[in-house]
């Protein structure tokens, strides 16, 4: 008997796939038996009704999509402050941003590099879009920095979007207060 | 290379905004941040520039390099590769035996040689006449090292950690004296290491614009001999050594 056919490729009867088992993390604990439950089912239909089978594999397909989406959204951090989605933890100071989230989201690159410029070129300090004010309101309470740990405000997006950020390598990613050197 | 900035046309924009957003805004409801202002920036009228008076300059005094290393994030160096941007130089005449100490460091010249061979134009120079690097687009590639007659300029080799939040600094990049750029720009009259001299009651170190006729530093080179190091290279240093 031929093994059953799922909605994203072969997999051993009365299993599930690897690869569909890390599709989602936290939807497979769910998938797991439904999918066998699925498996079993057509084991004993076996090769009757071509139709009842078409049936089968688009539930599956329909199900397997539900669960991934609803498991994707659940928030899920693991235990070293990795996570599925970004955490942005809200300011501790500073009831407002210098722009909406949408222009900073998009744009904040864009509007650093322009200002970094005119700051160590021109000397001119202190204007809208600087890094050190973005690290003054948005580093983390527990670090005390942007960019020290996993869940902390520029890493915690930049890991998702797979963006490798340089700022911290030489700027500091503590607030003034918190960044004074040991003599 | 770099744009010039109009400082005078920002300055009237940023009041111009500033009161435009004050009439606009009623009382108690702020919609948007309009405190935040800007410095003016590096002006192209002024120039900055230190006198150095050997004679005053104490020998194993060495207030102004710990003042530059706080200011300026710097670990005291272990080993000679570590970054240092003012060092203590003990001189001698080895004929008369006159001896003096002095600090050197970068000497921000008007035609400065690192800014010549820079292959990126991360080196450059001011419109204040302050030579920076912009570790933007520094390489780190070390020719301006070699092109200083003054070796003030030192490389990072290994990677920091809690840099000051004024003076970024990082692996890979050449550094040197910054005049204290950031206290400069915020309006500052002074450097650390001035600051930490005259504190020290040397006042071996004097800061100001040498074209400002009514500045300090410019009364006092029309009144006293100083010299420039290495004068003949022709280079126009911003500092100047009295008593050499």
């Amino acid at each position: 008997m031929t093994p059953p056919r799922s909605a994203f490729g072969a997999s051993p009867p009365g299993g599930v796939s690897p690869h569909r088992a890390s599709a989602c993390a936290l939807a497979s604990g769910w998938r797991t038996p439904c999918d066998m439950q699925v498996a079993r089912r057509r084991q004993r239909t076996g090769r009757a009704g071509s139709a009842a089978s078409a049936w089968l594999r688009w539930q599956l397909l329909g199900r397997s999509l539900v669960l991934a989406l609803t498991g994707c959204l659940l928030p899920a951090v693991a235990d070293d402050g990795r996570a599925l989605w970004p955490t942005i933890e809200k300011p501790a100071k500073g009831a407002q941003c210098v722009e909406d989230t949408a222009t900073m989201r998009r744009q904040h690159m864009d509007l650093l590099k322009h200002q970094r410029d005119d700051t160590v070129r021109g000397g001119i300090r202190g204007a809208k879009h600087s890094l050190k004010d973005c690290v003054g309101c948005h580093a983390g309470a527990k670090t005390g920095s942007v960019a020290a740990a996993p869940g902390d405000f520029c890493v915690s997006c930049h890991t998702y979007a797979a963006v490798t950020i340089d700022c911290f390598e030489c700027h500091t990613g503590k607030p003034a207060a918190v960044a004074q050197r040991k003599p | 290379m770099s744009k010039p900035h109009n400082a005078a046309r920002r300055g009237f924009l940023g009041t111009a905004a500033a009161a435009v957003g004050g009439v606009m805004l009623a009382p108690g409801i702020q919609l948007i941040e309009v405190a935040q202002a800007a410095t003016p920036g590096a002006s192209a009228k002024v120039r900055w520039g230190m006198l150095i008076d050997t004679t005053r300059c104490a020998s194993g005094c060495t207030d102004c390099v710990t003042a530059c290393n706080t200011e300026n994030g710097l670990a005291p160096p272990a080993r000679s590769t570590d970054p240092q941007w003012i060092r203590k130089v003990e001189i001698k005449e080895i004929k008369t035996g006159r001896a003096a100490s002095l600090p050197v460091m970068c000497q921000h010249c008007a035609e400065p040689p690192c800014v010549d061979v820079c292959p990126t134009g991360a080196s450059f120079k001011r419109a204040d006449g302050i030579v920076l690097v912009d570790r933007h687009s520094c390489i780190g590639c070390r020719y301006c090292m070699m092109a200083c007659p003054y070796k003030a300029r030192s490389f990072v080799h290994e990677p920091l950690a809690d840099q000051r939040p004024d003076v970024p600094r990082g692996k890979g990049c050449v550094e040197s004296c910054t005049l204290c750029v950031h206290r400069i720009d915020q309006g500052d009259k002074t450097t650390a290491c001035a600051e930490a001299c005259a504190k020290a009651g040397h006042g071996a170190i004097v800061f100001g614009d040498l074209n400002d006729p009514q500045s300090e530093i410019s009364r006092r080179v029309r009144a006293v001999a100083s010299v420039a190091l290495r004068a003949d290279l022709r280079l126009d240093p911003g500092v100047r050594y009295q008593g050499l």
